[in-house]
């Protein structure tokens, strides 16, 4: 027998005090638990929730939006930036053209990316309650490790329509088949002495940009 | 280099005995538990709808295990479509040889690992050094404890027993022989730590051709993974590799994709008490030019359907490892998580270890005595599994035997009546009673609620102790009679 076949065994002979007709497609689950916590201003709640957690938070209309990318690169004093392929061209149409732009590319390999200072993106949704932006890999995100290696991230969610109140609200709107990065804040630890330090491996500073249409 | 082992460990009197007489562990244990604590209840108090959330939370696991089995093929069959590859293994020996011939057959004699209680569990990283494969830790606290030749003793902080200066040194003097040393003159400064962790594990990221990980759900309906953390290490090992092999035990699978709005709100605040935990991953098999070409998923056994197959232990399989239970724990708070002899330590590790294992070492029939039933790991425990209820029902195992599964086959236990495994037993009782946090907390047992399991109490356990040699419950308070059997030093608890 094969181990598949034994582990499976030993499961349903565990199970034996469950009547075979138990059907659990059948029973709706009792989910009592709120569907969205009802906040007042979504995109307030996300702002605060993120600046929580140490994300700094802009605001921006379009017209302000390449000034402030470029602002925000310059500060960092970046060199160079990685561009998905859908990312609108007019996000950073001022920056200089000194900073490198280096396309987001299959044949790139991790060190390559770890000579790139930072990163501009879209995202998929972001959830208020929780302070968080989900990335999917969508055009204007790219595949997962230009969001990681390079240690600084720009994130431009469009408000409201990207934001939702909740998880489950989140949860609905992405497709499971998508590689999907969920991003609360820059990474953190609390490994030593529970002092809670930012910055260990992802990007050490995360900018969301929230855009007003 | 492979760290510790906890074969051989002392049973849990002995090495919480020895844990409680180290001052300096004690007090980053306590100091460690109670900032937790507190945040944790803060987090919890956000969601006005947060004992909904735990009932189905409870819910879902509990009808998951129901019907483990279709699940489990479910699962298969989705990460298969997606292009996974389903590897299943009975026991530790076999999901230890599963992973080590994987690794092998891509050529490598390196892979990085994210912090996974599975493997610990397994002893991966031991056998993969057998087999002349160097398993790099890349959380940071893994990484304090791999080069310090050590064992983890929290879930989610498994360096709590180190403090800052110990870090530095170990850094110092071991981070070479791994790889790119630690920088001249690096600080005890946390965030100079951090600093020092990332430019050491950054190398080994770039470089690293297979990933292994845990995961912390599985999703049946869609084959999706999910893994939550803090660091970015495991966005590191999920997404650069070209192989990742991840490493899970059978009872992660959740139903429905749904499912996740559940454990997403109760996980990161049972157990960082944060809203969110800086990083979730999700991945469904593999995506063409996106993160590694190549996934396994080994399924692991190893004790899980022994586990299943006793009615009432069968909700230790509920657990989504948040730790809250040890944060609250007045036995671990004293003894430390390396008294429990395995990689699950705290109330959670006294009714996981026994069951996994079977109760017939000296150490695991005295672990369910490692308690005080105060019933506070019940109380915060976002999946309400009744660890009380578990511990009686394991004293009772242990005292009088009866039928329990042990490796898939149904075997009567006989009762350690007269044994060392009584004696131990009777030990871990008498000092979870001899330690007056343990008792301080013991006071909150009228006034808690039990919404969600049937009490059975008192049980045989209880039963047995008035019959046998421990010492009563004094009618004075715990600390006058601690004060006057212990002297004046032994308010501290020693
Ligand atoms: S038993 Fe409950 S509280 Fe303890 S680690 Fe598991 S889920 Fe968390």
């Amino acid at each position: 027998m094969n181990a598949r076949e034994v582990v499976l065994g030993r499961v349903r002979r565990a199970l034996a005090d469950v009547p075979r007709e138990e059907d659990p497609e059948r029973e709706p689950l009792e989910r009592g638990y709120l569907d969205s916590h009802q906040p007042a201003d979504a995109v307030g709640l996300l702002a605060e929730n993120l600046a929580d957690y140490r994300a700094l938070v802009h605001r921006s209309t379009p017209e302000e939006l390449p000034g402030l990318v470029a602002r925000l690169l310059a500060e960092r004093g970046a060199a160079s930036v990685v561009v998905p392929a859908g990312l609108p061209p007019e996000w950073l149409a001022e920056v200089p053209r000194e900073v490198r732009r280096v396309p987001d590319e299959a044949a790139d390999t991790a060190r390559r990316l770890d000579g790139v200072d930072s990163v501009v993106t879209g995202c998929a949704v972001a959830i208020a309650e929780t302070g968080t932006v989900v990335l999917d890999a969508g055009p204007d995100q790219g595949r997962r490790r230009i969001t990681l290696v390079p240690d600084h991230h720009v994130c431009v969610v469009v408000v409201p329509d990207q934001v939702v109140d909740s998880v489950p609200q989140g949860l609905r709107r992405l497709d499971p088949a998508r590689p999907l990065t969920w991003i609360s804040g820059p990474s953190a630890t609390s490994d030593i002495e529970l002092d809670r330090v930012e910055g260990v491996h992802g990007p050490r500073r995360l900018d969301v940009v929230l855009l007003e249409e | 280099m492979s760290g510790g082992t906890y074969l051989g460990m002392p049973a849990f009197p002995r090495a919480a005995e020895a844990a409680t007489r180290d001052e300096r562990l004690r007090a980053n244990l306590t100091h460690a538990t109670h900032t937790i604590r507190d945040k944790r209840a803060r987090a919890v108090a956000e969601l006005p709808d947060w004992a909904e959330l735990r009932a189905a939370g409870a819910a879902i696991k509990d009808r998951t295990l129901r019907h483990l089995d279709s699940y489990l093929e479910r699962l298969e069959a989705a990460v298969t479509a997606a292009g996974g590859q389903v590897h299943w293994a009975a026991d530790a020996a076999q999901a230890n040889e599963i992973v080590t011939r994987l690794v092998l057959q891509t050529g490598e004699r390196e892979v990085v690992k994210v912090k996974s209680m599975a493997t610990q569990e397994l002893g991966l990283n031991a056998a993969l050094e057998r087999a002349g494969v160097r398993a790099f830790e890349t959380d940071l606290a893994e990484l304090i404890v791999q080069l310090g030749d050590d064992l983890p003793s929290h879930i989610l902080v498994p360096a709590i027993h180190r403090n800052r200066r110990e870090i530095r040194d170990i850094f110092t003097e071991r981070m070479g022989e791994w790889g790119r040393p630690a920088p001249e003159g690096l600080t005890d400064e946390p965030a100079d730590l951090a600093e020092a962790a990332r430019l050491h594990l950054r190398q080994k990221f770039l470089d690293a051709k297979v990933g292994i990980s845990g995961a912390n759900f599985m999703v049946a309906e869609t084959g999706t993974m999910v893994v939550v953390e803090s660091e970015g290490n495991g966005r590191m090992c999920l997404t650069l590799p070209e192989t990742l092999i991840s490493v899970v035990g059978i009872e992660k699978v959740v139903p429905t994709w749904r499912d996740l709005e559940v454990f997403l709100q109760l996980l990161p605040r049972s157990s960082t008490a944060e809203r969110m935990n800086p990083y979730t991953s999700m991945w469904t098999g593999t995506s063409d030019g996106d993160g590694p070409s190549t996934f396994h998923l080994v399924l692991v056994d190893n004790g899980r359907t022994d586990t299943l197959a006793d009615e009432v232990g069968r909700q230790a399989l509920r657990c989504i490892r948040c730790s809250a239970c040890l944060n609250v724990c007045p036995v671990y708070e004293r003894a430390g998580g390396h008294a429990y002899g395995s990689a699950y330590p705290g109330p959670i590790g006294a009714i996981l270890t026994p069951q996994l294992r079977g109760v017939d070492t000296v150490l695991d029939a005295s672990l369910p005595y490692a308690s005080s039933l105060c019933g506070a790991c019940y109380e915060v425990c976002p999946v309400a599994i009744d660890i009380p209820e578990v511990l009686v029902r394991l004293r009772e195992r242990v005292v009088e035997g009866g039928e329990a599964t042990v490796r898939g086959s149904r075997v009567r236990i006989r009762p350690a009546r007269g044994h060392a495994a009584e004696r131990a037993a009777m030990r871990a009782a008498r000092w979870a009673l001899d330690h007056p946090g343990a008792l301080r907390a013991g006071q909150r047992v009228a006034g808690r609620m039990r919404r969600l399991q049937p009490r059975r109490l008192p049980g045989p356990g209880a039963a047995w102790s008035r019959t046998r040699d421990m010492p009563p419950l004094p009618p004075e308070s715990f600390r006058s009679w601690w004060r006057r059997t212990r002297g004046e030093s032994g308010e501290a608890g020693r």
